[in-house]
């Protein structure tokens, strides 16, 4: 028994203690805000509760299931039978299709909004053409079913978000053995029939993966909603905090919103439970496509060319043409030089952060193995599911009530005010952003140091470096593409960012995200195409590293 | 209590380690002297990996003591973490750092040293191991061979104490690997390095090592000479590890096994009457068209080149018996002659 005690005891001296606190602390970190807001929300008085639920709740929650349940609809079709396409048939073009149809990835939902916005408003250039082919001369003899609506928004998410599916299903199925697909055929199955007997069963599993992540997506979408008149539980946590101050309400609607996270987080799980499908690698000989040509090909063409016509080249086109428009017309304002100056050091900042915890979090579940380290890794990735604005809200609880704390305290001791210290430096956006991405970039990190022997990890130890000096002479050089990699991920998803920098942005910053949410909300079209455009620009750098990644998987 | 003496390069005392529920290592108790190659040798997972891995310090026992040149490195008193330990590890895989040459492999286990000192320390490894050629080169470019004796020269390099080998020589092919084994092995005879190296193949661990541990369900089952474990087995494992043996049931009476292919003297202490099973190797066997004890059948024959293996069935013996001879016997040959001496047959109950 004493003998056990002592190991214990001896064991705690290990070096790689000190990593493992670092991630203990990372860890809370991430967990602070959660525990904040789900405080907050009880703390609220019981007649807010049976307010949230006399008001809030049918209208809101109806109206976001509503939404999930269309915008997983629309991208199982679309993910699902594109990934389809451009792997079991081969015809002209499909090698563009295959990297192309990953292009929507680059438009946040709020932009497609903005910019469908526009494109189909009543006098706009769609219903123009439209009215002049068809010989009408008035919005008021024809129009088409107005875009702000429940259809409008359920297709408009569906189609940017599509390639969430479409990434892990076309994957499943470029790696399932053609041995399947052959013995199915062997067995009677006709080449149709093989979609819905054996590939879609197989790649049932990444279709859910893909789904639930397109479905947090929606979640965290703000602008689109609100732009195209949705009332989802987003936007009601945004306009319950930003314009009745209701923080005790927010956090409320925040912990519902987060209750219906963790139910798809469930789903997904039970969708693919008991399902561990793996290739086997040595013998995999993908599924040879069936060739098609001539008119055939090109409709095929066209069929694949549809979801990045709508969710990409209509809105690029778009906002590559009144951002041309208005550079000619006005110049580059001092005004946009500002947001660019602002978007991409905030970026920049929180990409920093957000990778050096990554490495601390995932370095120390390689380093020290166990349940603690684990744990530490879950919690601290569990960010990514949160939408923008409940993480948001539990920031700003946190750092409210240390703004407080660190207020008093100075008044006590040197008798002045610091105010929001925290808040109004930037700092609560910076911790937002890595709360949130921090799984984008452990996960990437962890990929890359996974394909790291083990042994040479005892190789630089043996030969006389520490846990930290093994990571910096082994670790760091090997695992350097994956580091990047995350990192520019995580760079591109803070530019993108929009509801979290609304909420927690200091005092007359503004990003391209929100000078775009701005005009919008006002109905003002100014220069927000041109912010728009660089967000597009900037979000296209992780498209081409994914098409990349692609290729050389193949 | 174990007195520490100079001469001890490695003392290791009741040492376990489980993984959950399996107990990979339970208390193992070896001491290692200086200069001495030791092989440890047993099927797969029956942790003498582990063991390896214990005395490295890239996994903490749960009890036990491990002590290098008489300082403790584990145990209750203290954990050396595995960079103080002034060990070299040669791995299976040989994890050579792929974005370093072979020179910065080297020299990787020297930054404690002056870089003048690393740089000729470096240069007097590559001359001695042979491998001048390659320092240049990256691992990824190296075949098998030169990447194992580039790990083993970043391994000596550190001038360690102690050498650990992960089964070095099983990612070569067969006919490379006797020819390495054999260099590797003079090698570290002439510059009387002590070495502990893992093998899973019997023939290398008879081979390789001053002393033999076989080990089982991270177990020691028999330590000693390559003589001792073949000649010697204390237990039928031992036995069945290092040879192939012919298994005939019997009943042991007064010193003698009684069997359906003879009566064998034998001192077992077990009692009177009960059962025992005789082990006689293939090759302990003659054969023979005229001469010999006991009748049989040819009932199969297998020419290996080296030698013939014969099923011969033998009167109402359950199983026919394997052996093995470099005799030539006529092809159309049915009855043989087969005797077995009584100096050549093992017993256990």
């Amino acid at each position: 028994m004493t003998s056990h005690i002592a190991a214990i005891g001896w064991r705690k001296k290990r070096s790689g203690l000190r990593w493992l606190v670092c991630a203990g602390i990372v860890a809370t970190f991430v967990g602070l805000p959660l525990a904040g807001l789900f405080l907050q929300a009880i703390q609220g008085s019981p007649g807010l509760w049976a307010h949230l639920i006399s008001t809030i709740l049918p209208a809101h929650l109806v109206d976001t299931l509503i939404l999930l349940c269309g915008v997983g609809v629309v991208t199982t079709v679309v993910g699902t039978t594109t990934a389809w396409l451009v792997t079991a048939y081969a015809f002209p073009g499909r090698r563009i299709l295959e990297w192309a149809l990953l292009l929507p990835l680059a438009v946040p939902t709020y932009i497609v909004a903005y910019a469908y916005l526009d494109i189909l408003h009543p006098i706009g250039s769609v219903q123009g053409a439209i009215r002049w082919w068809l010989g009408y001369s008035s919005p008021r003899q024809f129009r088409l079913p107005d875009v702000r609506s429940m259809t409008g928004c359920i297709l408009l998410l569906g189609f940017v978000l599509y390639p969430y599916v479409y990434i892990p299903t076309r994957a499943m199925f470029v790696t399932q053995s053609a041995n399947l697909i052959d013995a199915a055929r062997t067995l009677g199955i006709s080449r149709h029939g093989i979609f819905w007997n054996v590939a879609l069963p197989l790649a049932r599993p990444a279709v859910a993966v893909g789904v639930s992540l397109a479905l947090m997506e929606t979640l965290n979408d703000v602008g689109a909603a609100e732009f195209l008149g949705v009332r989802t539980l987003t936007v009601s946590i945004y306009t319950t905090w930003i314009t009745r101050s209701d923080l005790p309400g927010a956090s409320q609607i925040a912990l519902l919103l987060l209750l219906i996270v963790v139910g798809l987080v469930a789903l997904e799980r039970w969708a693919r439970r008991r399902q561990r499908y793996s290739a086997d690698a040595r013998r995999h000989r993908s599924l040879k496509p069936h060739c098609i040509t001539g008119i055939k090909g090109m409709i095929l063409f066209m069929l694949g060319f549809t979801p990045i016509l709508i969710g990409f080249a209509a809105p690029a086109l778009y906002l590559v043409t009144e951002a041309l428009k208005r550079v000619r017309f006005a110049g580059l304002s001092p005004r946009l030089q500002h947001e660019a100056v602002n978007t991409i050091s905030l970026a920049a900042i929180a990409t920093l952060v957000t990778i050096l915890l990554g490495v601390v979090i995932a370095y120390t579940n390689r380093l020290r193995p166990g349940a603690v380290s684990s744990w530490s890794y879950r919690l601290a990735t569990m960010g990514y599911a949160a939408p923008g604005t409940v993480v948001a809200i539990g920031v700003l609880i946190v750092l409210a009530s240390v703004d407080r704390f660190i207020d008093r305290t100075a008044l006590e001791w040197f008798g002045l005010s610091t105010g929001l210290l925290i808040m109004g430096s930037g700092a609560a956006l910076i911790y937002a952003y890595a709360m949130r991405f921090l799984a984008i970039s452990a996960g990437g990190i962890d990929a890359g140091l996974s394909r790291i022997s083990l042994s040479l990890d005892h190789a630089s130890r043996t030969l006389g470096q520490s846990p930290a000096g093994t990571f910096r002479h082994v670790h760091l050089p090997l695992s350097k593409a994956a580091i990047t990699a995350a990192g520019l991920l995580v760079f591109v998803d803070c530019v993108k960012e929009l509801p979290a920098t609304l909420l927690l942005r200091p005092l007359n910053v503004e990003t391209f995200a929100t000078h775009l949410y701005g005009e919008a909300a006002r109905g003002t079209y100014e220069e927000a195409s041109i912010a728009a455009l660089a967000i597009l620009l900037i979000g296209m750098a992780p498209v081409i590293l994914l098409s990349r990644i692609g290729r050389e998987t193949r | 209590m174990i007195v520490e003496t100079p001469d001890r390069a490695l003392e290791i005392c009741g040492v376990s380690r489980r993984f959950g529920p399996t107990a990979a290592v339970s208390d193992v108790s070896l001491s290692i002297g200086k200069g001495e190659i030791i092989c440890l040798v047993g099927h797969s997972g029956c942790g003498k990996s582990t063991l390896l891995r214990l005395i490295a310090g890239v996994e903490i026992p749960d009890t036990g003591r491990i002590s290098l040149n008489g300082r403790d490195v584990s145990g209750p008193a203290a954990f050396i973490e595995p960079e103080a330990r002034n060990i070299g590890f040669v791995f299976q895989d040989y994890a050579l750092f792929p974005h370093l040459t072979v020179r910065q492999n080297i020299r990787f286990g020297l930054k404690r040293r002056s870089k003048a000192e690393a740089m000729e320390r470096t240069s007097d490894v590559i001359d001695r191991i042979g491998i001048s050629h390659l320092a240049d080169r990256f691992p990824h470019t190296l075949s098998g061979g030169e990447q194992q004796r580039v790990a083993l020269a970043r391994a000596l390099a550190p001038q360690p104490d102690i050498l650990l080998m992960d089964e070095p020589f099983s990612n070569l092919d067969q006919a490379l690997r006797d020819r390495v084994r054999d260099d590797t092995l003079s090698l570290l005879k002439m510059l009387g390095t002590t070495v502990i190296m893992v093998t899973h193949d019997p023939q290398e661990a008879l081979s390789s090592g001053d002393r033999v541990v076989l080990m089982k369900e991270g177990k020691i089952v028999q330590a000693g000479s390559g003589y001792d474990l073949h000649d010697r087995p204390a237990t039928a494992y031992a036995a069945e590890f290092f040879c192939d043996f012919n298994k005939v049931p019997g009943v042991y009476d007064a010193g003698i096994i009684k069997t359906a292919i003879g009566h064998f003297a034998y001192p077992m202490i077990v009692e009177n009457g009960s059962s025992a099973v005789l082990y006689v190797r293939p090759q302990a066997i003659s054969i023979s068209l005229d001469q010999g004890d006991l009748p049989g059948r040819i009932e199969a024959r297998n020419f290996h080149g080296e030698f013939e293996q014969f099923l011969v069935r033998i009167g109402d013996l359950e199983r026919p018996l394997r052996i093995r001879t470099t005799k030539r016997l006529p092809k159309d040959a049915q009855r043989v002659l087969i005797s077995i001496a009584d100096d050549q047959v093992l017993a256990f109950s």
